[in-house]
């Protein structure tokens, strides 16, 4: 595993996938820290990682696009199916090198605490139960996104449709949001979409609220979708 | 060192592999030959665990491909049809990273020198992958292989695309792997087969077609015999040719006769197979003399792996062989033979248009 781990590290950065992805996260997370927080003269953090949601759905399929497709196209999966390791320790190299990309980038949001301290008090509670909010959202949209990434040799059809099915996750709350007061199986429809809504579930942390049951959801999902990645590549050789 | 038995791969309806067994002994290099889509790759992948078989098992070194990977992939070396390489990396970094995932526990640095060295890239270690000519990148990716040590290496079609001084390096480079390597090896160019290999396996079709050395096969394939005659007879016309041949063809132990090139003006030269038993040319002599023909020329000459390869993959419905048994290919042309040319194998089917071709333009001779 250490030895994939390294390579996708490496890998981002001599592609520039590393930098685009930091850049853009930076940017933008700056511009939400500045309207959100700095203009409007508070030292909560919460709005802006509430707006954050939006930008690491868009984000995260560009990390996790060419982990497992460009293997597949460049026939280079041939060289790690046929090394002596288990197809576990290949997701999860790839895995956790988008998430330790994903850390770092996420990790800026200190130096903001560091402004804002120089500024007036800083909620530390409040911080760091967002920042593992997100650290945790994030560990489940990568391992989405691995999972498409597995499921196609192009690595442009596997951000488009990442984007797609994130976007499709977070859409599906709204749609479904008219149904909590209507007939039963509206309602049942209603609790079967909210039961696994992302959105609202790291709504709650902005809201201040550290909820244990929906760290642990995250972590579900990312691991659900990570067997499913290795299933895909199990499959893969059956076929 | 590597057992296969009842190998069988399916890809859907298509039977890719069916039921190929063989055994590689250690310190054998053992040539994988057959025309392109005969399942080569297919094996080479199953035998390397990139893909799983359908039926039947491979083991490496006693342990099972599909029932402890870990274990029997550690102990192969492969190079694939396309190496697996990571193009933007650098040499060094690539091999280094095919050094962790191995888990090799040899001396890091010696072992990596040791390697390139072996396949001549020390001068390309600091260069990026994607800037190597394909020489170069073939030569990474047998160097890859050849991280840590592995008993058994399988290279797949390994000097494809190179220029023939490459060619040259790396049969050597196999060669010496051989000594202390099991080495099994596909290709579709025969004469690096046989330079290279101890063994060779014709995959047909995705059956074993044949297996042994090359004279081994050339024996039990067929044990007829093959001569090169040119004979002059008295008008210097296709006429003689007709005569000639049919003659030829009436000679007893005679099996195959087929007119070839016009090689000096009016004088043909005429390929013969004979069954093997019976020595012709004391008849064939006679019935120049008779006839009031000469003989310009007597060349015997035997099978080459080429003819052999050819007879194989030509030839529909060739019978199966997994055990070295003696007559393995009974060659149609037994019948085809008495019939001339209505009911022949496709190899001969050429044969009018290469005559034409030379009663029009091939004088060869070149005495006009």
């Amino acid at each position: 595993m250490g030895a994939i781990y390294r390579r996708e590290m490496g890998a981002f950065f001599t592609s520039g996938v590393a930098y685009v992805f930091l850049v853009v996260f930076y940017f933008i997370s700056g511009i939400f820290f500045y309207n959100g927080v700095l203009a409007a003269g508070i030292t909560d953090v919460s709005p802006m990682f509430s707006s954050m949601f939006y930008i690491i759905m868009f984000l995260i399929p560009i990390l996790t696009m060419k982990l497992l497709s460009e293997e597949k196209k460049n026939k280079t999966d041939q060289g790690l199916l046929t090394a002596p390791v288990g197809l576990w320790e290949i997701v999860l190299g790839k895995y956790f090198a988008a998430l330790t990309l994903f850390i770092i980038a996420e990790s800026i949001v200190f130096i903001y605490a560091i402004i804002l301290a120089a500024l007036g008090d800083v909620v530390w509670q409040t911080l760091l139960g967002n920042y593992f909010a997100m650290l945790f959202l994030g560990a489940a949209f990568i391992a989405v996104g691995l999972f498409i990434s597995s499921l196609t040799e192009n690595q442009i059809t596997a951000a488009i449709v990442s984007m797609v099915v994130l976007f499709v996750i977070y859409l599906s709350e709204m749609l479904v949001a008219d149904f909590e007061n209507g007939n039963k199986f509206k309602k049942l429809i209603f609790k079967a979409v909210s039961s696994i809504a992302f959105y609202s579930r790291y709504n709650e942390f902005t809201n201040g609220v550290f909820s244990l049951p929906s760290i642990i959801f995250f972590i579900s999902v990312a691991f659900l979708f990570n067997f499913l990645t290795v299933r895909v590549l199990e499959k893969r050789r059956w076929s | 060192m590597i057992e296969v038995r009842n190998l069988t791969k399916k890809y859907g309806e298509k039977l890719a592999v069916n039921d190929i067994s063989f055994k590689v002994e250690k310190g054998e290099i053992l040539g994988f030959l057959g025309p392109n889509g005969a399942g080569k790759s297919t094996t080479m992948n199953m035998l390397t665990g990139y893909i799983s078989s359908t039926s039947g098992q491979v083991l490496i070194d006693g342990v099972d491909i599909l029932e402890d990977p870990k274990t029997a992939k550690a102990n192969i070396g492969y190079l694939p049809e396309i190496p697996p390489l990571y193009v933007d990396m650098t040499v060094d970094g690539y091999l280094n990273f095919m050094y962790d995932l191995k888990k090799c526990k040899l001396p890091r640095k010696a072992h990596l020198t040791d390697v390139c060295d072996l396949c001549k890239i020390s001068d390309v270690r600091g260069r990026i992958i994607k800037n190597l000519s394909k020489g170069y990148r073939q030569r990474v990716g047998l160097a890859q292989a050849l991280i840590n040590n592995p008993p058994v290496l399988i290279l797949d079609e390994p000097t494809v695309g190179l220029d023939p001084n490459q060619i040259i390096e790396i049969r050597t480079l196999i060669k010496k792997l051989g000594k202390r390597h099991t080495v099994i090896l596909s290709s579709h160019i025969l004469p690096e087969i046989q330079a290279v290999c101890d063994r060779i396996i014709i995959i047909n079709k995705g059956q074993v077609a044949a297996d042994g050395t090359a004279d081994e096969i050339a024996k039990n394939i067929t044990n007829e015999h093959k001569m090169t005659l040119r004979i002059e007879g008295p008008t210097h016309t296709a006429e003689d040719k007709k005569a000639i041949t049919n003659a030829l063809k009436a000679l007893d132990g005679v099996k195959y006769v087929r007119a070839d090139m016009e090689r000096e003006r009016g004088i043909y030269d005429y390929d013969v197979e004979t069954d093997g038993k019976t020595d012709i040319r004391r008849s064939l002599n006679k019935l120049c003399n008779e006839k009031g023909w000469n003989i310009l020329m007597l060349q015997l000459s035997d099978l080459t792996l080429e003819d052999i390869f050819l007879k194989i993959t030509m030839g529909d419905g060739v019978p199966v062989v997994t055990e070295q048994s003696a007559p393995k290919l009974d060659i149609k042309v037994k019948d085809g033979e008495l019939i001339a040319s209505e009911k022949e194998e496709p190899a001969e089917e050429a044969l009018p248009e290469e005559e034409a071709a030379a009663d029009d333009s091939d004088n060869n001779g070149g005495e006009e």
